[in-house]
């Protein structure tokens, strides 16, 4: 109860969470008093955000937290005229589902929109296809592949890209648990040999936690904590316990279930 | 089989008249007679032509309109409306207008069915268009494919399948109009030999040449298939097999 008082106070836009979001060398994203609202909806409200260079930041949030309009405009998907946005030239997106197109082999899914001598492009998708272990997959169509392949190719796409910010969006909520595990050790590997700053959103703590240079929590379109985890992967099972408290506490903050009842008062009532 | 079988005992017998429908086999050796003599491979070559001409004027015509209506917003105001209505009037009865129009040799015959196989193209394709997925579409825009790009490798792809469905159908009613268009004073095709077997009561060549329209109609949806197997390989029933 107290770490959840706290991480209300931290709402405040004075507080220390707020100032050490800026607290980022070389960010190559940055975002600030962003606001995004859709009529009278207020999605995102006065967000500060910035991403340092090759830094894995997770974003945490729970539905309609604002987390996926917060990367759709990391994306340049959506018109962010007249706000105080900076994002690199080179993005890439890796979607929920993988976004495929079906009528194009694996190969050429991953060459969409690359430039240049047909050999070259080919060669260029042959190595990311490589890199994620699909060598064998080069010209499959995709309605073909099993989930995890999907997004094997997704990830291939992307990173052939060799973008300066790589976006996840909930990339393997839709997977099997040990095919997730799988999956993340293969992006850890690839951020590792390519280092793009990566923006991963999800709702997935233990995910967050394995993966994340620093995990944000978003809450009805504000950042209301952060924690920066310095353990290396794999080594982590020690602060996990106190982090995944302290970051699910913090996921349920605004989540005052107003609607239901507590047992007990209902109790009372009858007595 | 049995059927045919019936049918020729009843001709034989007399139950069925030759004026009322010829047996099978008097139907046999008439079409025999008409390969030999020419007069079938002729005829049915004039009503190919007739039906492939209006076809390709059609199909084009509404490839074009749906890729107007489609594909920009100034172009769905203008075009959508003037379709909407054009659907609301079976082009059948519009047969006296175009006589009137173009006479009565080869002309109204082909833009009949060319104004017909408009309109499946178009509905078809224009749908196809706006049905393409738009999470696909946002994807593909994600990795800076510029608006030519968009439309070349995802939404034009995309809304194949729909305008082979369009095509599928325009073939059927290119050939449906066909039979009526052919009607009207026609010295040569399949609607001819058909006229001129109605006054001489010659029901063989009737029967023949509705066996002509059947097999035709046969062999468009066979090309269509041909088509769609071709185009939608990456299709998990094309992939599968």
């Amino acid at each position: 109860m107290d770490a959840r008082l706290s991480f209300q106070a931290d709402r405040h836009p004075a507080d220390r969470g707020q100032n050490s979001l800026r607290a980022v060398p070389e960010p190559i994203v940055r975002l600030t008093n962003f606001t995004r609202a859709f009529g009278d909806n207020v999605i995102i409200s006065d967000l500060d955000l910035e991403i340092g260079k090759g830094e894995f930041v997770v974003l945490l949030g729970r539905s309609g937290s604002g987390k996926t309009t917060l990367l759709r405009t990391l994306a340049g998907l959506d018109d962010a005229t007249g706000q105080s946005v900076r994002i690199p030239g080179s993005r890439a997106v890796v979607f929920q589902d993988a976004r495929l197109l079906p009528w194009k082999k694996v190969w050429r899914n991953v060459a969409l929109g690359l430039r240049g001598l047909t050999g070259l492009v080919r060669d260029k998708a042959e190595r990311a296809l490589h890199e994620v272990g699909l060598g064998h997959r080069l010209d499959a169509w995709p309605l073909t592949l099993s989930g995890g392949e999907a997004q094997r190719v997704a990830l291939a796409r992307a990173l052939v890209r060799e973008p300066e910010l790589l976006l996840l969006d909930e990339p393997f909520s839709a997977l099997d648990a040990l095919t997730r595990l799988k999956m993340h050790e293969l992006t850890l590997a690839l951020w590792q040999a390519h280092r793009p700053a990566v923006l991963m959103v999800t709702h997935d703590v233990d995910e967050a936690i394995a993966l994340a240079d620093r995990v944000l929590v978003l809450d009805q379109g504000r950042i209301v904590t952060q924690e920066r985890i310095t353990a290396p992967r794999g080594e982590r099972s020690d602060v996990a316990r106190g982090l995944r408290q302290r970051l699910l506490s913090a996921l349920g903050s605004g989540a005052e279930h107003a609607s239901v009842i507590p047992f007990r008062q209902s109790h009372e009532a009858f007595a | 089989m049995a059927l045919l079988v019936l049918w020729e005992i009843a001709s034989r017998s007399g139950t069925i008249p030759q004026r009322t429908l010829a047996a099978p086999s008097a139907v046999l050796t008439t079409m025999f007679q008409m390969i030999a003599s020419g007069e079938l491979p002729g005829n049915l070559a004039v009503s190919a032509l007739r039906v492939i001409s209006g076809l390709a004027i059609g199909v084009t015509a509404g490839l074009i309109l749906a890729l107007v209506s489609g594909l920009s917003r100034a172009g769905e105001v203008t075009v959508d409306p003037l379709m909407q209505i054009k659907r609301t009037i079976p082009t059948l009865a519009l047969t006296p207008l175009f006589i009137v129009w173009f006479g009565i040799g080869e002309t109204p015959k082909i833009a009949l069915i060319a104004f017909a196989s408009i309109f499946p193209i178009y509905l078809n394709l224009y749908s196809g268009i706006r049905a393409v997925d738009v999470r696909l579409i946002e994807g593909a825009r994600s990795f800076g494919l510029s608006r030519f790009e968009l439309i070349w490798h995802v939404i034009l792809p995309g809304a194949l399948p729909s305008l082979l469905v369009g095509l599928r159908y325009s073939l059927s009613v290119a050939i449906l109009v066909l039979v009526v268009a052919e009607q009207i004073n026609a010295s040569a095709g399949l609607g001819y030999l058909i006229n001129n077997a109605r006054d001489f009561m010659r029901t063989d060549i009737i029967v023949v040449c509705l066996m002509v329209y059947a097999v035709l109609g046969l062999g468009a949806d066979w090309l269509v298939r041909i088509i769609e197997q071709r185009a939608l390989v990456w299709r998990p029933s094309n992939v599968a097999s």
